[in-house]
């Protein structure tokens, strides 16, 4: 410092700027600030020793704790699982077996709920009452089967998902396609619609029209009756229960564009206790409550 | 003490240079030495390049923001291993230029969003969140389905990434437009080149439900679908962890905690 002079009030040295007569103070950086600074330092020496710090070139100082994210989650995860004994017993236990334990049972609702929220519930809803295009599990019919069993298959494999052994279904574009005319899709659009509907509701000319078309053309997948056939992924038209609506644009729709609706396979994204967990929670959502 | 301070400060230039000189200490010394350190990215021999549709879609997401309420990064912490799946891996955003692995969720974590929803799914909730998630508060994208994607340029943004590092082919930035138009057109002669450049595993399908027109919503789709399925490392145990499995998705957490005396039935 060129200026060496101090301030008679406060009794420290001042900058040695002057401005307009007022001079600036040089008030020391207080102790606290000081303390604190060494403490930082101390406590990174500390760090450095105990967790991975520095790069090394190839490789880098791993640290006397032996810390590694990959290996505290691995370690989580197990551990989570070990906590979870009735993981085990749901794997083992076969459906009839943990659907007679309430216990197991409480166990399969909360994380049945929990994991359908996470995975199922964007498309199904978080009620599993689905929308449009994505169908209520909590209904009458299900095409595939409503036991735990064929839930769980499903689950498994998807619908129309690009598994191996997906179920499939694929309702062809009758309309777009032109294998159909068009006033022939209205006829059996009526046709389909009088099945479920409540009988003299619908025009009964185009229903006694849409009949042969539906023989010829429909029959062979939906079956004589419209019962439908899960084996070729035909849904039952007599039920009330509509993937896609059950009004006469919904199914207009339906025949002239076709419908090929997909579902993710989940074989590779949730653990096998997990999809069993799901099949058994939606199996007791579908039970008739009192 | 502060000798050599009160000097510096009265040396406009010495003191700038000083700055910058202490200031890139922290990343000179943490950073630098990583890239040379092996353990950073891993290996993943099955990676693959992102398609032109694929980075039409990618794009897209840049452009709306999508990042500022959705990360893509699964963290190395139970909970989010057990709600998304294996904790993303540095190889998996290899290809991205610019990362997006984000850092805030108001919406949910999309780095395994892949394959987990169908496509009509992706379309009904971009068109209107609302329509498929009652709750949702995303705000709805409908120009989607109905603007036509630009393709015409998509051979510069494939040559610009293969100027950063992703290993483009001449043949893949030449095709760039008929295979971006191909993989969303499954029946049209454009689409055989795309699996043949890209890889058998390559989705070819009309992503937003219209096999004649290629829009945004194609391509926004075919990205959603292929986030987190370039490569499957972090799926495999071995390159994931030494102790044990990169942690399948096991059953929750939560109800574990919440009845601790559920296991015990």
């Amino acid at each position: 410092m060129a200026v060496e002079e101090r301030d008679p009030h406060s009794g420290f040295l001042t900058t040695g700027h002057e401005w307009s007569g007022i001079k600036e103070l040089n008030t020391p950086v207080p102790r606290a600030v000081y303390f604190f600074l060494i403490a930082t330092f101390v406590f990174s020496l500390f760090y450095w020793l105990l967790m991975p710090a520095w790069p090394t070139g190839v490789s880098y100082t791993k640290g006397l704790l032996g810390a590694d994210d990959r290996k505290n989650i691995a370690r989580s995860l197990e551990q989570a699982e070990q906590a979870r004994a009735w993981s085990k017993k749901i794997e083992a236990a076969d459906f009839a077996a943990i659907q007679a334990d309430p216990a197991l049972m409480a166990i399969v609702r909360q994380s049945g709920r929990t994991l359908f929220g996470d995975n199922c519930a964007v498309c199904h809803g978080t009620d599993a009452k689905g929308s449009k295009g994505f169908p209520d599990l909590t209904a009458a019919s299900t095409l595939w089967g409503s036991t735990p069993e064929a839930l769980m298959e499903t689950i498994r494999v998807g619908i129309n998902s690009g598994h191996g052994e997906s179920r499939t279904a694929q309702m062809l574009a009758f309309g777009r396609d032109g294998m159909i005319p068009r006033a022939d899709v209205e006829n059996v659009t009526a046709f389909v619609q009088s099945l479920s509907a409540a009988p003299g509701s619908i025009d009964k000319a185009k229903v006694e029209a849409g009949k042969a078309v539906y023989a010829a053309n429909c029959a062979a997948c939906h079956g004589e009756e419209g019962r439908g056939n899960a084996e070729l992924g035909a849904p039952d038209l007599t039920d009330k229960a509509w993937t896609y609506g059950g009004d006469t644009q919904s199914i207009f729709n339906s025949v002239w564009h076709g419908r090929q609706g997909q579902m993710p396979a989940w074989e590779n994204r949730l653990s096998p206790v997990d999809r069993k967990i799901l099949a058994l929670y939606l199996a007791d959502l579908r039970k008739p409550r009192p | 003490m502060f000798g050599l301070h009160y000097r510096l400060e009265r040396k406009t230039l010495g003191f700038v240079l000083a700055v910058i000189g202490v200031a890139s200490i922290g990343g000179l010394v943490e950073i630098a030495p990583l890239f040379t350190i092996n353990q950073t990215v891993e290996d993943a021999p099955d990676m693959r390049v992102y398609t032109p549709l694929e980075v039409a879609g990618r794009n897209i997401y840049i452009r709306e923001g999508c990042y500022a309420c959705h990360s893509q990064m699964i963290r190395t912490l139970r909970d989010e291993v057990e709600r998304y799946g294996p904790y993303s891996l540095a190889v998996e955003s290899k290809y991205d230029h610019p990362m997006l692995w984000g850092s805030k969720r108001t919406g949910p974590d999309l780095a395994r969003n892949g394959g987990k929803y169908s496509d009509a799914w992706h379309v009904a909730h971009l068109n209107n969140p609302r329509d498929v998630v009652p709750v949702s508060i995303m705000p709805a994208y409908s120009w989607f389905l109905r603007t036509p994607l630009r393709t015409d340029d998509l051979g510069k943004h494939l040559r610009s990434l293969r100027a950063v590092g992703v290993p483009y082919t001449d043949e893949m930035i030449a095709n760039a437009p008929a295979d971006a138009y191909g993989q969303a057109a499954p029946d049209s002669p454009f689409a055989e080149g795309v699996s043949k450049r890209y890889g058998e595993a390559t989705t070819v399908r009309a992503f937003d439900g219209k096999p004649n027109e290629l829009t945004e919503m194609d391509a926004i789709v075919a990205y959603l679908q292929i986030l987190g399925r370039l490569t499957d490392a972090a799926h495999k145990p071995s390159v994931a962890t030494e102790t044990g499995p990169a942690g399948t998705k096991s059953a929750e957490a939560k109800p574990a905690e919440a009845t601790p005396s559920g296991g015990k039935p």
